[in-house]
């Protein structure tokens, strides 16, 4: 029973996904003690030899061919997309000296030691010269981005041991494929032939692959940058266009002889930047996932078949002496290495790399697929005793990737390595970060030495004056200050928030009116896109000054008018969905795990700087919305408060509260608004003009009531006037003045305002209702 | 090494000041040519063109002038860049000696005194949007600002008093890079 072509393929589609789906519903137990890698291979031992027994030969091999060309490339542009760009930056010249340096000590080390012992007897009668042995050192040194990413995923080891394995692992492929085909050429022309002009030949190749391989990177990079900033109509496959252009690096440097993987790896880590500012945020998390998905489904096909490739009676040439000392060798050579290199590194590195760190960088020099492909390349005419190199390679891979993975989580516990640390995407974190940087520049200026900042400066400033006219679409390049970026993220944030904490909540008339309710989101994201970010509501030339913008891009819904109708429900849901912000900030640490993408929340913390940002808002609000009675309209939810952050917030007035509900807590009494004032009191000492001087703001403001007939309402009968009407809102004189200080709380005073408004004119058509509508809620 | 030693000497309370800051003593020879070549009084600070770039560069230079001396000597010009050297991690805890200036504590307490300009142990709102608007004013409109120095405060301001006072500051203040805490003198 020969396998046809169908069903091969259907079987190994049928493979894949049982494969990946027992890869994530795996028990966390179990991935805690062995990484998905080994369990991946075990399983391809298991494939293999169900295959094996049904067919006596070995039909699924990894065929060189397509793990170079289909199955790698994603993972090297998943991970250099995921770059954490500084980090690999500054660290550079520490990843490049043990990449090109550590790879050829390997190479020479291992290769030499090998064949010396076979001088010495040790591995019985092969047909092995030396320049053999150094190809096979060559081949078997290649740190392998694969492995170490798979590895060093479960264990989250500080950021900079990471980036220095992770990039050396990268970054060595161009010396490896430079060795690998320099060895592989002098075997071809045999040993007496060899002399210094070939020498030579191979060291420039190097220079000549590794830089060229880099520089045809960067050129993609470009290419890509410049595409997605005319990319604006076609924000579907703009994610696409950028794994094509990924692949044709990959495929353009392979076809130039160049180190392919060095180009794809220069062309995701350079474009990032601007890509991500480019493009919309959509195509964004299109392409993040995209990629995930793609090198997700790679690596575990990689791991598959190295397991079933195991299975190949061919290959099973036992020396023992030979596959004990390549082991040994391996090991070895690597601890001395890295620890020869980065004690020359430490003389000259502002933080020296500790001894724990060094030594977990030795043992995390994983071989994998990569050094299983270059032997699968090799000739079997030239090199008669490929199969045993073969076998060897495979032998080494297993035991690096299992043995070394299953013990890297206990070993770094046991050492005690710093682990990644989370830096908050706090407003202030990068406010100081900005700061020092400026003040070590200016450090630096002061004692006249050039240090890392200057070169930042200066990248910094060339960048700025050409780099970004020419890659940055014009909106992006206003905004791509990190401060600002951090700022609008975590509006995002809120607005997002916003939504699923209210639809979250269940309150009844989501459900009821589900579409007035969904309006009523995409108007308040509308409105809170639009006026921080308008290039990704699409509107592209709305300047972001314009405060009084429209900030409604294509709803054209009468929002108005169902606002009227619905009022009570919306007006308690609006209320539940202002409590519900903040709650969960997003992670910024560099995101190199395989399968944890999302972010952590930290409720607490969240909750109760909502609850401050909330109390503020309404504050400046109600200040602002004389007239109001805010004693019966003002909800607060001092309970959610109390449950959530028992020890930061003052007791709950208001637990008996007279309707019952649960949720919504209207303050009849004066007592306790006066109380909730009185925190008010505070905020608002820092907002000039508010007119709140008397933390008692309730009824007894005295300003104008604009909004007593608010030009919406005057607008009843013109259903087509949403946007303008929320513009002539805009232009009402308190919105400028008294609520300046809070961009945001523009917004949403904005939006909560028509709801406010309704009900302050509705008050006297149906203040029974709402009691009652919100006890029909519980 | 006699030339280095006789220009040691002749730098005034080098021991002293070699043990306070931990910087070597080649540092300190190098520290105080440049010293003697330019740092002395504020216009010399101006002298210095990259400073001009710097946003926050003004307030640097104010941060080495004490209240209401007119200029800078030796003494404090090394102590304030001494807070700047890479932490000694391997530094034996004696618990009554002070910390040392290059902790990250110090670190960060010289960074608040560059906000609070009027060193009252807070920043306020404005000071917080002064030093906004230096860093980032090119790109941002005035209300995006004070939108963001607001969200600032609230993120910091545990006692809501709507400062920030230092204790806030450090608490709030994440594990900054170690790339970025330091400069090699």
């Amino acid at each position: 029973w020969k396998w046809t072509k169908l069903e091969r393929s259907t079987l190994i589609n049928y493979i894949i996904i049982c494969l990946l789906f027992l890869v994530c519903e795996l028990n966390h137990s179990v991935t805690s003690v062995f990484p998905e890698s080994s369990l991946l291979i075990m399983l391809g031992f298991i494939l293999g030899g169900i295959v094996w027994g049904a067919d006596k030969a070995q039909t699924f091999k990894l065929i060189p061919t397509n793990f170079f060309y289909y199955l790698l490339p994603q993972i090297i542009l998943d991970a250099s997309y995921c770059m954490p760009n500084k980090l690999f930056f500054s660290n550079l010249g520490a990843i490049l000296i043990h990449a090109i340096i550590g790879t050829c000590w390997n190479a020479g080390t291992v290769g030499i030691a090998l064949w010396a012992c076979y001088e010495g007897g040790a591995m019985g009668n092969l047909n092995i010269g030396p320049l053999q042995f150094l190809l096979f050192g060559a081949l078997i040194s290649a740190v392998d981005p694969v492995a170490v990413i798979a590895v060093f995923e479960e264990v989250h080891v500080n950021e900079v041991l990471y980036i220095l394995v992770f990039g050396e692992s990268l970054l060595n492929d161009g010396v490896t494929v430079v060795l690998y085909n320099v060895f592989d050429a002098f075997v071809s022309l045999g040993g007496p032939k060899i002399n210094a002009a070939e020498i030579i030949k191979g060291i420039v190749s190097f220079f000549v692959v590794a830089f060229g391989g880099s520089f045809l990177g960067v050129v993609f990079a470009i290419l890509i940058s410049m595409l997605t900033r005319i990319t604006k109509n076609v924000q579907v496959i703009e994610a696409g266009f950028i794994i094509v252009l990924g692949y044709l690096s990959y495929l353009t440097a392979e076809m130039l002889s160049l180190s392919a993987i060095l180009s794809i790896t220069f062309c995701g880590v350079c474009c990032q930047k601007y890509i991500n500012a480019n493009m919309d945020e959509k195509s964004v998390t299109t392409l993040r996932y995209t990629l995930k998905v793609m090198a997700n489904g790679s690596e575990t096909m990689i791991f598959v078949f190295l397991g079933v490739s195991a299975i190949d009676k061919n290959i099973w040439v036992w020396n023992t002496g030979f596959i004990l000392l390549t082991i040994f060798f391996v090991v070895i050579f690597r601890f001395i290495g890295v620890f020869f290199l980065n004690w020359i590194l430490n003389q000259s590195r502002l933080i020296p790399i500790d001894i724990t760190d060094q030594f977990v960088m030795a043992y995390g020099g994983l071989r994998g697929a990569v050094a299983y492909g270059l032997a699968a390349l090799l000739d079997e005419k030239k090199i008669p005793e490929k199969n045993l190199m073969l076998g060897t390679t495979l032998i080494v891979v297993y035991f690096t990737v299992i043995l070394q993975g299953i013990t890297m989580k206990p070993l770094v516990q046991w050492l005690k390595v710093k682990k990644a640390t989370h830096s908050d995407l706090t407003l202030n974190g990068k406010m100081n970060n900005r700061a020092f940087e400026h003040i070590l520049t200016a450090m630096e200026d002061i004692c006249g030495r050039m240090g890392d900042n200057w070169w930042t400066r200066h990248w910094n400033y060339f960048e700025d004056k050409y780099v970004c006219w020419l890659l940055l679409k014009s909106d992006a390049r206003k905004h791509k200050d990190p401060i600002f970026g951090a700022f609008h993220k975590l509006n995002l944030e809120d607005a997002t928030k916003y939504v699923t904490e209210g639809e979250r909540k269940g309150s009844l008339d989501f459900i009821r009116n589900y579409d007035s309710a969904s309006v009523d989101f995409k108007k308040k994201l509308a409105l809170e896109y639009g006026d921080i970010t308008p290039y990704i509501t699409g509107i592209d030339n709305v300047p972001v000054t314009s405060v009084m913008k429209n900030p409604i891009p294509s709803v054209s819904l009468d929002i108005h008018e169902q606002d009227r109708k619905s009022l009570p429900d919306k007006l308690s849901a609006h209320h539940l969905l202002d409590q519900h912000l903040y709650k969960s900030r997003r992670d910024n640490r560099p995101t190199y795990s395989r399968s944890h993408y999302n972010t952590s929340e930290n409720p607490d913390e969240m909750q109760e700087i909502f609850q401050r940002t909330m109390r503020s808002r309404l504050e400046s609000f109600k200040s602002a919305k004389m007239g109001v009675n805010p004693a019966k309209k003002l909800s607060k939810h001092p309970k959610k408060d109390s449950t959530h952050k028992p020890n930061g917030k003052p007791a709950d007035p208001h637990r008996t509260h007279p309707y019952g509900d649960e949720d919504f807590e209207f303050s009849a009494d004066s007592a306790s608004s006066s109380e909730i004032a009185g925190h008010f009191h505070r905020r608002s000492t820092n907002t000039p003009g508010a007119g709140v001087d008397n933390p008692a703001f309730i009824p007894e403001m005295d300003t104008s009531p604009p909004m007593r007939n608010p030009p919406w309402q005057t607008e009843t009968g013109n259903n087509t006037a949403v946007a303008p009407s929320q513009r002539a809102q805009g232009r009402l004189p308190w919105t400028s003045t008294n609520l300046r200080h809070l961009a945001l709380l523009r917004m949403s005073t904005r939006s909560t305002d028509s709801f406010v408004m309704a009900d302050a004119s509705l008050d006297e058509e149906a203040p029974e209702e709402k009691p009652g509508t919100h006890h029909t809620r519980l | 090494m006699g030339s280095t030693s006789s220009t040691l000497l002749k730098i005034p309370n080098v021991e002293v000041l070699m043990q306070e800051t931990g910087f070597s003593p080649a540092h300190m020879i190098r520290l105080h040519d440049r010293f003697k070549l330019r740092c002395l009084f504020p216009q010399d600070f101006g002298a210095i063109k990259e400073l001009a770039m710097n946003p926050i560069g003004d307030r640097i230079i104010g941060a080495f002038f004490c209240p209401g001396k007119e200029t800078v000597d030796f003494h404090t010009f090394v102590k304030i860049l001494a807070h700047f050297r890479p932490v000694d991690k391997n530094r034996p805890k004696e618990p009554n000696s002070p910390e040392p200036i290059n902790s990250r504590s110090n670190k960060l307490r010289f960074a608040f005194q560059l906000y609070d300009q009027d060193k009252d142990g807070k920043i306020s709102r404005d000071e917080l949007l002064k030093v906004l608007q230096a860093m980032l004013g090119m790109q941002v409109t005035e209300e995006q600002l004070e939108s963001i120095a607001d969200r600032t405060i609230q993120e910091a301001d545990l006692d809501r008093d709507d400062a920030i006072s230092f204790e806030e500051f450090r608490k709030v203040s994440p594990e900054i890079l170690h790339s970025r805490c330091f400069i090699k003198v």
